[in-house]
């Protein structure tokens, strides 16, 4: 058996390579994608629980995330359409108009 | 009893028709509705007085209790009403005096703009007068004592667009509140000391107290602060000479009549802590007759008729509370009763003079008016005598019972009598100045003002008559015992005060036949004043001219009222400007004002460095949320 900690670790720094992604990159769909790391990094995270304590509710509770994920990528990718139409760009950085 | 409540109802309505409907209806309905209803409250108060006379219910009084006013832990004060015989009294005093100047009022005030706001107050007053006399608790009393005094100022400020108008209306106003502070703190003190404020309850626990009983001192002496600014006594009664600015009726009703004995009503009405409190009776006794010579002196060299007319009301007013002072309550409510017919009288005598030389109140441009105004100078006349207390007029009767009680009751002192007796005489001599002044000797009208002048209208006239009889004939109900009368008007006041007689009975002696050299004295005295006046004012006018030149210093200061509007001025009116300037530019705007303004702007440049955290950058939002994020967990996992 791989040890826990192996999946954990891993889990941690898919997560942190997310975050940073999400901070970092000015490309809307690459923070999507970021995103979507993200989720993935807790579903892992999720599914190797589920082993180690011999529960079927991590792999259930995977399943809704990936729903969940599914329908909130349809809404962000329709976001970023209209916000196309309007400012010809989707690069995060120039859509700053809710300032002071 | 159960229409008790009409009498002040009736002026009610009339406020409510006047006020509301007057413009619209026009000045001929408020003239019916303005006097008629005084008339009514009149008629049902006179039905009442034949009731209380002739049909004696128990208590010899009518209660109505109206409704609970307050009812706050122990505090439950009910408003009601009381006529007893002293109630009685003042409503006759009020409604029939009061009716008779309403209907002179409707010829005084004609054609004026205001015509339908004057009946409106008047009827007002009327009904906070009512309110006053007829209340039996303190603090109806206290209502009605507060309306009277608003009404007051409303009336002398009645054509307030002139200035002048407005600050005596202001003067008058501000000057009876310093006094209703007094008497406000002295019905706080009546409930801290016997939980009550209904008359009944108070003067039964009082009756049991010791004489002297410190705190029924201080409720009296604070009580009868009240009365010195309500009553224009010393040292509050400089709002009064000003209220003269005011239309002629009002100073006849509300500052001879009656707004200015509310204070010796107040002192009757609470006669029994009066008769507890020895001191302050003294007080009383003191400032009436110090008061009453006083004003006398200044009413002896103004020029101004309706000046002179107010300085005689201060001193009469201090004869009042002369009386009551040594213990002479019924003397006091008598004279009362005979000054409102006189006073009055005398006011709207006046009055007719004004109106029929347009406006002139300077009596150096008056004289001769006799022949063009007959019956102003018979009705004068009358009043003129009995306020000086020629023998047979109603004035003598009741000043002399007064100057009587002030030698020989037990609370009394001889210095009160010769002081009051001097007064007389002055009254004598400022009295019969007036009246030769104006009426008699030769004309020295304005040239623009003599092709116009002319008796007054019949419903300004027949109000005078109503007064000169009542003047006249007033007094007889009143009559000594020592003259041979009955002097019915004792009789009806003593079951009021039936339940004091065991601490002061107020009947004195006639021994040695003191009482008639007393009187003798004093119809000298103010014989001696007729002569003087006679002789100065009649035979040879110049005397006048060269005594002022001669006694200058004393004849300014006498003239300027002893400076003592300028002596108020500087050293209470200004300090109380200055610290309220003080408190206007330093506290209130740079302190309070630089506060409110100082927390919007601190928050206004708070918010303003604030929103500098909003650029726009989504990416800038998300990393503070992870950076919170990861501060909370780190904490629970290295707590």
């Amino acid at each position: 058996m791989v040890p826990l900690n192996y999946y954990l670790i891993l889990s941690g720094i898919l997560f942190v390579i997310g975050v940073i992604g999400v901070l970092v990159r000015r490309n809307a769909i690459i923070i999507f994608m970021s995103i979507e790391l993200m989720l993935n990094a807790v579903n892992l995270t999720f599914i190797a629980f589920s082993r180690y304590l011999n529960s079927i509710d991590g792999q259930i509770f995977v399943i809704m995330v990936m729903a969940v994920a599914a329908a909130e990528v349809v809404v962000g990718l329709a976001l970023i359409i209209a916000v196309f139409r309007i400012k010809e760009t989707i690069n995060v950085d120039e859509v700053n108009i809710l300032k002071w | 009893m159960n229409y008790l409540w009409l009498i002040p109802f009736f002026p009610l309505i009339g406020v409510v028709l006047n006020g509301f409907l007057g413009k619209k209806f026009g000045d001929k309905f408020v003239s019916w509705v303005g006097p008629g209803a005084v008339g009514l409250s009149f008629i049902i108060s006179s039905i009442f007085l034949f009731k209380l006379v002739f049909d004696s219910p128990t208590g010899d009084s009518y209660i109505q209790k109206l409704f609970v006013w307050i009812a706050a832990g122990n505090l439950v004060v009910e408003a009601g009403l009381i006529l007893d015989h002293l109630s009685a009294v003042m409503i006759m005093v009020v409604t029939g005096v009061g009716f008779v100047i309403h209907v002179y009022s409707v010829g005084y005030m004609h054609k004026d703009p205001g015509y339908a706001r004057y009946f409106t107050y008047l009827n007002l007053f009327i009904f906070s007068m009512l309110i006053l006399v007829m209340a039996d608790s303190f603090l109806l009393m206290f209502v009605g004592w507060e309306g009277v005094g608003l009404c007051s100022y409303l009336l002398i400020g009645f054509w307030y667009e002139d200035k002048k108008n407005a600050d005596a209306g202001k003067k008058a106003f501000i000057v009876n509140r310093i006094g209703d502070f007094g008497f406000l703190i002295g019905i706080f003190l009546i409930f801290m000391e016997f939980a009550s404020l209904d008359f009944e309850s108070v003067f039964s626990m009082a009756s049991s107290r010791q004489i002297g009983d410190p705190v029924i001192v201080a409720i009296t002496l604070l009580l009868f602060i009240g009365a010195v600014g309500k009553s224009a006594q010393i040292p509050l009664y400089v709002w009064l000479p000003d209220a003269m600015q005011g239309p002629t009726p009002v100073s006849a009703l509300i500052h001879a009549a009656t707004m200015v004995t509310a204070g010796v009503y107040m002192i009757v009405r609470c006669h029994m802590l009066y008769l507890l409190a020895p001191l302050t009776m003294s007080i009383v006794a003191v400032i009436g007759v110090v008061t009453a010579v006083y004003s006398a002196s200044i009413g002896t060299v103004q020029n101004d008729i309706k000046r002179v007319l107010a300085y005689s009301t201060i001193s009469q007013i201090g004869y009042m509370f002369l009386a009551v002072g040594v213990g002479a309550f019924t003397a006091g409510m008598f004279h009362l009763m005979t000054h409102a017919f006189f006073k009055g009288l005398l006011f709207l005598g006046a009055g007719s003079v004004i109106h029929s030389i347009s406006g002139e109140m300077d009596m150096r441009f008056m004289g001769g008016l006799k022949k063009y105004l007959p019956i102003t100078f018979w009705t004068f006349l009358i009043a003129v005598l009995a306020i000086t207390g020629i023998p047979g007029f109603s004035g003598f009767f009741s000043k002399d019972e007064i100057l009587w009680n002030a030698f020989s009751s037990t609370r009394g002192n001889p210095i009160l009598w010769v002081v009051g007796v001097f007064t007389a005489g002055l009254t004598a001599f400022y009295m019969f100045r007036l009246f030769y002044l104006t009426f008699l000797g030769e004309s020295r009208f304005k040239p623009e003002k003599e092709p116009h002048i002319h008796e007054s209208p019949k419903i300004m006239t027949i109000p005078l008559i109503i007064l000169a009889f009542f003047s006249l004939f007033g007094g007889y109900i009143g009559v000594s015992h020592s003259l041979g009368g009955e002097n019915h008007f004792e009789k009806f006041m003593e079951p009021v005060f039936e339940h004091s007689k065991m601490i002061f009975n107020s009947d004195v002696e006639n021994f040695l036949g003191l009482e008639y050299w007393l009187m003798i004295i004093s119809i000298i005295v103010v014989l001696i004043g007729l002569i003087i006046v006679h002789r100065i004012y009649l035979k040879r006018p110049d005397i006048a001219s060269t005594l002022a030149k001669r006694f200058s210093r004393a004849y300014r200061v006498l003239l300027n009222k002893y400076y003592i509007d300028e002596i108020y001025h500087t050293f209470i009116v200004n300090p109380f400007i200055k610290i309220s300037d003080i408190f206007w530019k330093i506290f209130d705007v740079k302190i309070v004002d630089g506060a409110v303004n100082g927390t919007a702007n601190v928050i206004q440049s708070a918010g303003d460095k604030l929103r500098k955290v909003q650029t726009g950058y989504i990416q800038e939002y998300a990393l503070s949320l992870i950076l919170g994020a990861v501060i909370i967990i780190g904490y629970f996992i290295f707590r």
